[in-house]
C-alpha cells in the first residue's frame, strides 16, 4: 500500500543509518522566527498608528512566545517525531492575524472606519483556549487509530453540531443572514467549525471500512466506471446533508466545504475518478437549483459576476476589498499605512484583503504559500503514514484547510462567489481558531506516527522445530 | 491510496496557483484602475495627509490647505468659495473632487510627472511631500463682477481673451460653498450636500447646452460672407412672414413686426434688428452644408474638449428638411451650445477669424513657486478670413450701436455684439455675445440667463457691459 518514491520517505534516507532525526530543534528555531515576525509586525503597527510603543507590546510578546513554547514542549513530549513545519506555519499565520486585528482595533476611531472594538486581546485569549484543545488532543489521543472506534459517535456529534443553529431561533443563531451561530451570554460559537472535524474523522473511518465495496463493484457506462446504484448511498447522503445546510442555515460556504471534502476523501479511498465526476454533477445540479430557488444565492452569484454593478449594495464588500488590494499593489501600503478598515468585517471575512492592502502582493502571496506548505506537509504525512485510516484522516484534514483557504481567498479576491467561511488561523473568531488548533493537533499526532520508526520486531521465541531436542526421560 | 493522494496534492497546488494568479491580476494588472476608481476613497484619504497645492488667481490663493489637529492632516480652505466654485469645484472626503480640484489633481496632490524633480528631492531630504500650485488664467475682478451680476438668476458668464483663449471669467449661478463640502465632518458634509439642488453644483457655463437663438445668426452671416456671394450691404429678402418650404408653417419676426416695410434689407440691417425671416431664408439659400461647415469651424462639432475642465460638445444637430434648416438658421430646432461655446464665437470674430483654444490653467508651479509648465496659446481653427471677421465686427458693432444690443454700450469704447432670445419649453433663454474694444478686442464675453423671460438685449446685454467694463476699467489685457 505504501509505495514511496525516491526521496519522499523520510525514513528512506534514515533506513539502516541510525535513528530518525526528530527535527525538534528546527521546529524551535522556526517558531522563534515566527514570534520575531509577529513582534516586528506588532511594533510597526503601534509605531505607525499611535506613534509610540507601550508596555502592552511586551505583555503581548511574552504571552505569544509562551504560547508557542508550551506547544513546542508538548510536541517534544507527546509527539517527538511530528512534522517540524506544521506548528511554525500556524504560528506565523496566527501572529499575522493578531497583528492585523490589533491594527484594525486602533483604526476603529478613525473617520470613515468600519471597524471598532478591542478584539486582538480576545483573539489572543482564543488562541490560548486553542492551545488547550491542542494539548488535550495530544495528551488524550496517543494513537490516532483509536479515533476510528468512535467514528459513529463523532458522526452523530458532528451532525448535531451542524444542525443546532438551524433549529435554534434566528435571534440566537443568525448573523448577516446566515444561521451558523450559537450566541449565548456574549459568546458566539460557530459549531460548524467543530462539526467539520468530527465529520472528517467519521468519513475517514467509514470509507476505510467500505472502500473495497465502493471501489470494486462497478458497471461500465460510456467508458466510465460507474459505481452500483446502491453504493451511491453515502455520497447522496453527504450531498443531501450539504443541501440541507444550504437551505436551513443559508450558508453556501459550509455546504460547499463539507461536500468538497467528502468527495475528495471518497476519491482518495477508492482511487476512482468517477466519484469526482459524480460529485461534480451532483454539486452542479444542486447549485443550479439553489440559484433558481434562493434569493441569497442568486445575489451572491450576481455580485460575483459583476461586483461593480452592485457596488452600493451586495457588491460593496467585494468592491471595497478589491480597492484595498489594488491600492496595496506590489509592496502594499505598509502596516498601518493603508485603509483596510474601509472594508466591512475586515477582521474576520476580509482579513486577507487587509493583508493584501498593507503587505502588498508579496505579503499576500507569502500567506498563501504558508497555507500551501501547511497543506502539503499534511498531505505528505498522509502519503507516509502506514495505516489506511490515518492516511484518509490526514488527507481529509489537510484538504479541508486547502479547500477552505481556496474558497475564502477566492471569494475575497473575486475568483469565486463570496461565502461566509473564515480564513483558518488568520481571521478573528474563536470557534474557527480553536477548532483549527484541534485540527493541527490531529495532523501533528498522525505525522508523529508517520515518521516514528517502526519498533524493531520483538525477538520471536525460537520455533519448536528448531529447538534442540530434549530427551525426556521417564 | 497514494496515487490519488498525489493527484490531490497536485490539485491543491493548482488551486493555490489560481489564487496567486488572480491576486497578481488584481494587485498588478488592475491595480491602477482600482486605485483610481472614483469610488475608492483611499487615495483621497492618503492625499489629505499631505499639503495639497494651492489654486491661484492673480497671485491670491483661492483654494489652499491648512494644517489641522484631526486625523486628516490638512483642511482645504476656499477664499471667496462661492465666487470661484464653478471653477475650483470641491474636494470632499465623501463625494470625491470636481472642477480644477479634480482636473488638476495630479499637480495639486504632487503626483504629476512634471513635479518629479521636487519629488526626488523630497525623497532624499525626507521632507514631507507637498503638492504643486495651479495658476489660473482668471481675472479676479472680472470673475467677481460676473458672479455679482448673475446674482439671483440661473445662468452663466464666460469671458475670454480673444488673442490667446485665456478664460478671464467662468461664472455659473446659482453657486455653492465648496468649503462646506470639503470639511472634515462627514455629517455636516452630507447635510450640506443634500441641501443643494442640482443647479447649484452644475456648471451652466460648460456642462449644459441650450438653444442659442439669434446669436447663431453670426455664424450664418459668417457663412454668407465667406461664400463670396454676400457683403454686409447685400440686400436680402426680409418679409414679415416666411412660409417654410414644403410646409404650411409660417415663421415670424420677434413681436411679429416687419423687418422692413420694403420686405428686404441689407445683411447688416437684418443682423442689427435680428430679422428672423431674413436669416431663415439666407440659411435655406446657403444650404445645410455651408451653414453646418461654418458652425463646425466655430466649434459646434458635437465634440467636447477639456480646458482642462470638461466642456460639453455643442452642435447644430440633425437637419432633415429645408424647413428645419430655416429654423436652425435662427438658432432654434436642434441647435444647442454651451455658454463657453457662445463666447468662442465672439472671440473668433474678435481675433481676426482665428479661434484660440480656451484654457484655464496658465501655469503649473512647484511648491517653491518655480514654474514647471506654462500653457502656450494654441489655435483651434480658423473659421473666417480676417476680411470677413472685419465685416462681421462692423455688423456686430451696428447691433450694439443701433439695434437690439444697445444696452451693452460702454461710453467711449466701441462694443460689438449680438443678442439672442431662445424659445424653449419654459420662458425664453436670454443671450448676449460680444467683444470690446471693436478695433482692438481685449475681451470677448457670452452671457446666458436661463429662462429669464425677457430678451437678450434687456437681460443679458447689461450684464455683458458690466463684465467688459470691469475688465477694461482696470486696464485689463
Amino acid at each position: 500500500m505504501v509505495t514511496p518514491g525516491p526521496g519522499t520517505d523520510p525514513r528512506a534516507s534514515a533506513a539502516g543509518s541510525g535513528p530518525v532525526p526528530k527535527r525538534r530543534g528546527t521546529e524551535l528555531a522556526l517558531l522563534g522566527f515566527a514570534v520575531l515576525i509577529t513582534m516586528a509586525a506588532q511594533c510597526i503597527v503601534d509605531i505607525t498608528m499611535t506613534g509610540s510603543l507601550t508596555s502592552e507590546v511586551a505583555t503581548f510578546g511574552a504571552w505569544f512566545t509562551a504560547l508557542w513554547l508550551v506547544a513546542h514542549v508538548l510536541v517534544r513530549r507527546f509527539a517527538p517525531y511530528a512534522d517540524p513545519l506544521l506548528l511554525p506555519c500556524v504560528a506565523v499565520l496566527v501572529g499575522l492575524g493578531l497583528s492585523m486585528i490589533h491594527r484594525l482595533d486602533i483604526a476603529g476611531d478613525q473617520l470613515g472606519s468600519n471597524s471598532s472594538g478591542e478584539d486582538a486581546p480576545v483573539q489572543l485569549l482564543w488562541a490560548t483556549v486553542g492551545l488547550g484543545l491542542f494539548t488535550a488532543v495530544l495528551v488524550v489521543v496517543r494513537d490516532h487509530r483509536v479515533l476510528a472506534r468512535f467514528a459513529y459517535t463523532l458522526a452523530l456529534v458532528g451532525l448535531v453540531l451542524l444542525a443546532i443553529p438551524a433549529v435554534l431561533p434566528a435571534s440566537i443563531s443568525e448573523v448577516y443572514g446566515a444561521k451558523l451561530w450559537i450566541r449565548v451570554a456574549g459568546f458566539s460559537i460557530q459549531p460548524g467549525e467543530f462539526a467539520k472535524i468530527c465529520l472528517i474523522v467519521f468519513f475517514a473511518a467509514y470509507l476505510v471500512d467500505k472502500r473495497d465495496v465502493l471501489a470494486l463493484a462497478s458497471r461500465k457506462v460510456a467508458g466510465l466506471e460507474l459505481p452500483r446504484g446502491r453504493d451511491l448511498g453515502p455520497v447522496l447522503v453527504a450531498w443531501a446533508a450539504s443541501i440541507l445546510v444550504l437551505v436551513f442555515e443559508r450558508d453556501l460556504g459550509s455546504s460547499l466545504l463539507l461536500f468538497g471534502i467528502f468527495v475528495v476523501m471518497l476519491y482518495v479511498a477508492t482511487e476512482r475518478a468517477s466519484w469526482l465526476i459524480i460529485g461534480l454533477l451532483l454539486f452542479s445540479g444542486g447549485a443550479f437549483v439553489a440559484y433558481q430557488l434562493f434569493g441569497h444565492v442568486r445575489v451572491r452569484v450576481d455580485t460575483w459576476l459583476d461586483p461593480f454593478a452592485y457596488a452600493d449594495e451586495g457588491g460593496y464588500q467585494i468592491v471595497q476589498s478589491l480597492f484595498g488590494l489594488g491600492t496595496g499593489g506590489l509592496f502594499g501600503a505598509g502596516l498601518g499605512g493603508g485603509r483596510p478598515d474601509q472594508v466591512p468585517v475586515a477582521k474576520s471575512d476580509f482579513i486577507a484583503s487587509a493583508i493584501g492592502e498593507e503587505l502588498g502582493l508579496f505579503g499576500l502571496v507569502a500567506v498563501i504559500l504558508l497555507y500551501l506548505v501547511l497543506v502539503e506537509r499534511g498531505l505528505r504525512t498522509s502519503l507516509v503514514v502506514r495505516d489506511g485510516f490515518g492516511k484518509l484522516l490526514s488527507a481529509g484534514l489537510a484538504f479541508a484547510v486547502a479547500w477552505q483557504v481556496f474558497v475564502v481567498l477566492g471569494g475575497v479576491t473575486g475568483l469565486l462567489p463570496l461565502t461566509g467561511l473564515t480564513t483558518p488561523f488568520l481571521a478573528y473568531g474563536g470557534s474557527s481558531l480553536v477548532a483549527n488548533f484541534g485540527l493541527v493537533a490531529l495532523l501533528v499526532r498522525i505525522s508523529d506516527a508517520a515518521r516514528r520508526p517502526t519498533a524493531p520486531p520483538a525477538p520471536t521465541p525460537p520455533k519448536l522445530t528448531d529447538a534442540p531436542t530434549e530427551v525426556v526421560r521417564p | 491510496m497514494n496515487a490519488p493522494l498525489r493527484k490531490v496534492a497536485i490539485s491543491v497546488l493548482v488551486l493555490f496557483t489560481l489564487l496567486i494568479v488572480n491576486v497578481n491580476i488584481i494587485q498588478v494588472v488592475r491595480a491602477d484602475s482600482l486605485r483610481e476608481n472614483p469610488r475608492n476613497t483611499r487615495i483621497l484619504a492618503e492625499e489629505y495627509d499631505r499639503e495639497r497645492g494651492a489654486i491661484v488667481v492673480d497671485g491670491n490663493e483661492i483654494a489652499s490647505s491648512v494644517p489641522t489637529e484631526d486625523s486628516l492632516t490638512y483642511l482645504r480652505q476656499y477664499a471667496q468659495g462661492p465666487v470661484y466654485a464653478p471653477v475650483t469645484g470641491y474636494y470632499s472626503v465623501i463625494y470625491g473632487n470636481t472642477g480644477i480640484e479634480r482636473a488638476e489633481n495630479d499637480v495639486l496632490a504632487g503626483t504629476d510627472d512634471r513635479l518629479w524633480v521636487r519629488r526626488l528631492a523630497d525623497l532624499f531630504t525626507g521632507r514631507d511631500p507637498s503638492g504643486g500650485n495651479v495658476q489660473l488664467t482668471l481675472d479676479g475682478a472680472t470673475q467677481q463682477v460676473a458672479m455679482d451680476a448673475l446674482d439671483g438668476l440661473t445662468g452663466a458668464v464666460v469671458a475670454l481673451e480673444p488673442s490667446t483663449g485665456k478664460v478671464l471669467a467662468l461664472a455659473s449661478t446659482p453657486t455653492f460653498d465648496p468649503a462646506q463640502l470639503s470639511s472634515h465632518d462627514p455629517a455636516a458634509i452630507r447635510a450640506y450636500r443634500e441641501s443643494l439642488d442640482d443647479d447649484q453644483i452644475t456648471n451652466q457655463a460648460i456642462s449644459e447646452r441650450y438653444p442659442p437663438g439669434s446669436i447663431f445668426k453670426v455664424i450664418v452671416s459668417a457663412a454668407a460672407l465667406s461664400s463670396g456671394d454676400y457683403a454686409p450691404d447685400t440686400v436680402v429678402p426680409a418679409p414679415q412672414e416666411l412660409t417654410l418650404p414644403n410646409t404650411a408653417t409660417t415663421l415670424n419676426n420677434f413681436g411679429n413686426d416687419p423687418c422692413d416695410p420694403s420686405g428686404q434689407q441689407s445683411l447688416t440691417d437684418a443682423l442689427t434688428i435680428s430679422c428672423n425671416t431674413a436669416f431663415a431664408q439666407l440659411g435655406i439659400d446657403l444650404g445645410e452644408e455651408q451653414v453646418r461647415e461654418m458652425a463646425e469651424q466655430f466649434g459646434l462639432d458635437d465634440e467636447g474638449f477639456e480646458m482642462p475642465l470638461p466642456v460639453a460638445g455643442s452642435t447644430v444637430g440633425d437637419i432633415a428638411t429645408a424647413a428645419e434648416l430655416g429654423v436652425a438658421s435662427i438658432g432654434q430646432q436642434n441647435v444647442v451650445v454651451t455658454p463657453l461655446q457662445a463666447a468662442m464665437i465672439a472671440a473668433a470674430v474678435a481675433n481676426d477669424g482665428s479661434l484660440m483654444r480656451p484654457y484655464l490653467v496658465d501655469s503649473v508651479q512647484a511648491p517653491d513657486l518655480t514654474v514647471v509648465d506654462q500653457t502656450d496659446p494654441e489655435e483651434m481653427s480658423r473659421p473666417v478670413s480676417p476680411e470677413v471677421a472685419d465685416q462681421l465686427t462692423g455688423m456686430m458693432t451696428s447691433v450694439v450701436e443701433n439695434g437690439s444690443g444697445r444696452r451693452a454700450q460702454i461710453s467711449g469704447v466701441e462694443v460689438a455684439g449680438k443678442t439672442g432670445t431662445a424659445e424653449n419649453a419654459g420662458p425664453d433663454h436670454n443671450w448676449f455675445i460680444g467683444f470690446t474694444p471693436a478695433a482692438d478686442p481685449q475681451i470677448a464675453v457670452a452671457v446666458f440667463v436661463r429662462n429669464g423671460g425677457g430678451t437678450g438685449g434687456d437681460l443679458s446685454a447689461p450684464i455683458a457691459r458690466q463684465v467688459m467694463e470691469a475688465y477694461l476699467g482696470q486696464g485689463g489685457g
